[in-house]
């Protein structure tokens, strides 16, 4: 006994020599027991990203964030990931304040890359920051999987290693368009208003021909700059040309003000769908003015993707169901997760995805991996295109549609409106 | 373009053109006096902005009673600018005073960036609104028209009506003179650089109240006073009321006939026409 307890302890000594020395942490189970089974090896894997803990950007960042942070603390609970030759990978994460801010995104993605030396890199929250640290990443090199940024433009730049776990923008609005005529097909005149930025034009681009070819009227098609907190400008054209219906908008800030001074101008579209804010819990906060708004979303807790789902699909499961998820982020954080939050973390789970499927932090067996991904998570499908031009796009991941609605308890909640099959409510129309 | 979005459009624009004339008011009372250009004047206007934004929100406190607070503040900061900043340079060739004021400018930013981030911050007010013919006006944006014309009232009484305002003016006409009569120039310039910041921090104040702001919002408004002292005459406070409610018309009614985003062409085209061919501004410069 004795002599076990020795032989433990030199081990425990062996191993700390050795993390002191290559930062690996051989974990003396198996050979303990003398059986031939591969030696357990532990070793951290830290994975780099920004976070916009500051500027437009930083309520949806900080869920992408929150996202990932649970991920690590679900793996690191479960244990690590475990590679076929038995080696252990526990994650941690090293992320900096983006500032919401392109130049600072390619600093600090320049500096995980060579002074921290990151095993992997996910990305910023939003398209912008994410084509800049994905110009980077490209440049040294690297895989990044895109956590937050659904860009078209940004995934048909033939990049590489640049892998979208969002559907693309260009989904966004579609889906809207049909649950609109769905809902009243009356509906002829539309206003379309969105933030100039690269992710809210690739949206427009094609929702735009897509109501036209709906047979609508767009009777305002205008955009607005970045930061943008006066929409007054845009209500009154909006409101003399008197659509049904608007669409549009951008991110949180603006999406969040724009309801928010539709609403004080009483403008009377029925049916007002909006990018990004409404998605968001804190949304809620705008009060009656959020009521009857409808958001695109990568995701809801109230999705339905299950192991049944997957073998419908042909693919397989993996990772935790759809309620885990929400009960863990819940717990983790007092709040329920938006669509942001998911991307966080089914981001980190394609990467323990490929990780497993390689068997190794390799980047070009990590890559094939990668390339290899058609799975369903919590989150959805995720597969990504093997075309040279759209290398790594989203090409399975659906979009589904939220609308907030009060309840028979006057307060405000979110609905799954669409697809009908996963609804769980009628969608409405401001009256 | 439907004509119907007009007039909504024009009483928009008109009501901010009193917020705006309020903050050009400030920038220009501080060149007519001392002929200096103030470029902390954006910054400024921002810390207006986190003024009432801090007071409302940390102390609970009615964010007009934080304009108010917002204006005195201003008073004491301008006035303690002034002696840190212009004083020892305010006899040197304008690039100094300039520069001097755009260091001030850049210590704001950066101090304020990272006490406040750059995360937009927002007051919570809602005074309801009068509609009717197609036609909104919300209580936010009468109260501040309201205030603006009080704060510019006030201004004048001071200048007009008040010893010490005479004061100010006899330096801005002629220092020398105003000196060999006994005034303190110095005293009275520091007043004035007081009183030009209380002004721009008054109107960021008023611009919390109706819309989100950054710590960087300040520079859009800076951009738009100058348009504005061009256009009304450099130095010349009634000219800044009055440019103040030409751009704002301006902004409303043409983002009637065009993008909205082409709005800011036109009123930096308006800037190098005014400068070009009547550089005195629509109503002369002088102090």
């Amino acid at each position: 006994m004795r002599g076990i307890r020795l032989a433990a302890a030199a081990l425990a000594v062996a191993g700390l020599v050795a993390a002191a020395c290559g930062g690996t942490t051989p974990t003396p189970a198996s050979s303990v027991s003398g059986s031939s089974a591969p030696a357990t090896q532990t070793k951290t894997f830290t994975i780099g990203f920004t976070q916009s803990q500051t500027g437009n950007q930083n309520v949806t960042s900080k869920r992408q964030t929150e996202g990932i942070q649970l991920w690590v603390e679900d793996v690191t609970k479960a244990g690590g990931i475990k590679l076929k030759d038995g080696t252990v990978l526990m994650p941690q994460v090293k992320f900096y304040d983006d500032e919401s801010k392109t130049d600072r995104v390619q600093a600090l993605y320049t500096r995980l890359i060579n002074d921290d030396k990151v095993d992997f890199l996910l990305s910023p929250y939003s398209s912008g920051l994410v084509k800049a640290a994905a110009v980077i990443t490209e440049q040294n090199a690297r895989l990044m999987v895109t956590a937050g940024g659904a860009d078209d433009v940004t995934m048909e730049q033939g990049f590489k290693g640049v892998y979208q776990v969002y559907a693309p923008g260009s989904k966004y609005l579609i889906g809207a368009i049909d649950l609109m005529l769905k809902l009243d097909p009356t509906i002829k005149k539309v206003a379309i208003v969105n933030e100039k930025d690269s992710f809210s034009a690739s949206v427009v681009a094609a929702a735009n021909p897509y109501a036209k070819s709906k047979g609508l009227d767009v009777v305002v098609a205008e955009g607005y700059d970045t930061g943008t907190t006066d929409f007054n400008p845009f209500i009154n054209k909006i409101q003399a040309a008197g659509p049904d219906a608007i669409i549009g908008g951008g991110h949180f800030e603006d999406g969040t003000t724009f309801a928010k001074q539709l609403f004080d101008k009483r403008v009377n579209a029925r049916f007002v769908a909006l990018l990004v804010a409404p998605a968001e819990p804190t949304f809620k906060d705008i009060g009656d003015a959020a009521q009857f708004i409808v958001g695109p979303s990568q995701w809801e807790p109230a999705a339905k993707y299950s192991a049944e789902t997957a073998k419908a699909a042909n693919v397989p499961y993996f990772g935790p169901t759809p309620k885990e998820f929400t009960d863990r982020y819940v717990a983790k954080y007092g709040s329920q997760p938006s669509y942001q939050s998911s991307g966080g973390y089914a981001a980190g789970l394609v990467l323990q995805k490929a990780l497993e499927d390689a068997g190794s932090t390799d980047p070009q067996k990590l890559q094939a991996a990668l390339d290899k991904i058609d799975v369903m998570l919590f989150y959805g499908r995720v597969k990504f295109s093997l075309d040279a031009k759209t290398h790594g796009k989203q090409i399975a991941h659906d979009m589904v549609y939220m609308q907030w609605q009060k309840g028979s308890d006057g307060k405000l909640a979110t609905q799954l409106v669409w697809p009908q099959d996963a609804a769980t409510a009628q969608a409405q129309l401001r009256k | 373009m439907s004509l119907e979005a007009l007039l909504p459009s024009a009483i928009d624009g008109l009501m901010l053109g009193f917020v705006y004339g309020l903050a050009a008011m400030g920038l220009t009372l501080i060149f007519g006096v001392m002929k200096v250009i103030n470029l902390s004047h954006g910054p400024v206007i921002a810390l207006g902005m986190f003024a009432v934004f801090l007071l409302s929100s940390s102390f609970g406190i009615n964010p007009y009673l934080g304009v108010l607070a917002a204006a005195v503040i201003g008073l004491l900061f301008g006035t303690l600018i002034y002696f840190v900043a212009v004083d020892r340079v305010i006899n040197a060739p304008e690039l100094t005073t300039l520069l001097a004021t755009f260091s001030v400018n850049l210590m704001i930013i950066g101090v304020g960036t990272v006490l406040f981030t750059t995360s937009p911050r927002s007051v919570d007010i809602d005074l309801g609104a009068l509609r009717g013919s197609g036609v909104t006006i919300l209580g936010t944006h009468a109260v501040a028209v309201v205030i603006a014309v009080l704060a510019a009232a006030a201004l004048y009484g001071f200048l007009f009506r008040t010893r010490v305002g005479k004061q100010v003016r006899a330096v801005a006409n002629n220092r020398a003179a105003a000196e060999l009569m006994g005034i303190d120039s110095r005293r009275m310039l520091a007043l004035a650089f007081g009183i030009g910041t209380a002004l721009a921090m008054t109107s960021g104040a008023l611009l919390s109240t109706l819309f989100a702001f950054t710590i960087l919002s300040g520079g859009t408004y800076e951009l738009k006073s100058f348009v504005i002292v061009v256009l009304g005459g450099l130095g010349n406070p009634t000219g800044a009321l009055v440019g103040g409610l030409v751009i704002g018309l301006l902004e409303g009614v043409l983002t009637v006939f065009i993008p909205v985003a082409w709005v800011p062409v036109f009123e930096y085209l308006i800037f190098l026409v005014m400068l070009q061919l009547r550089p005195a501004g629509l109503l002369g410069s002088r102090a």
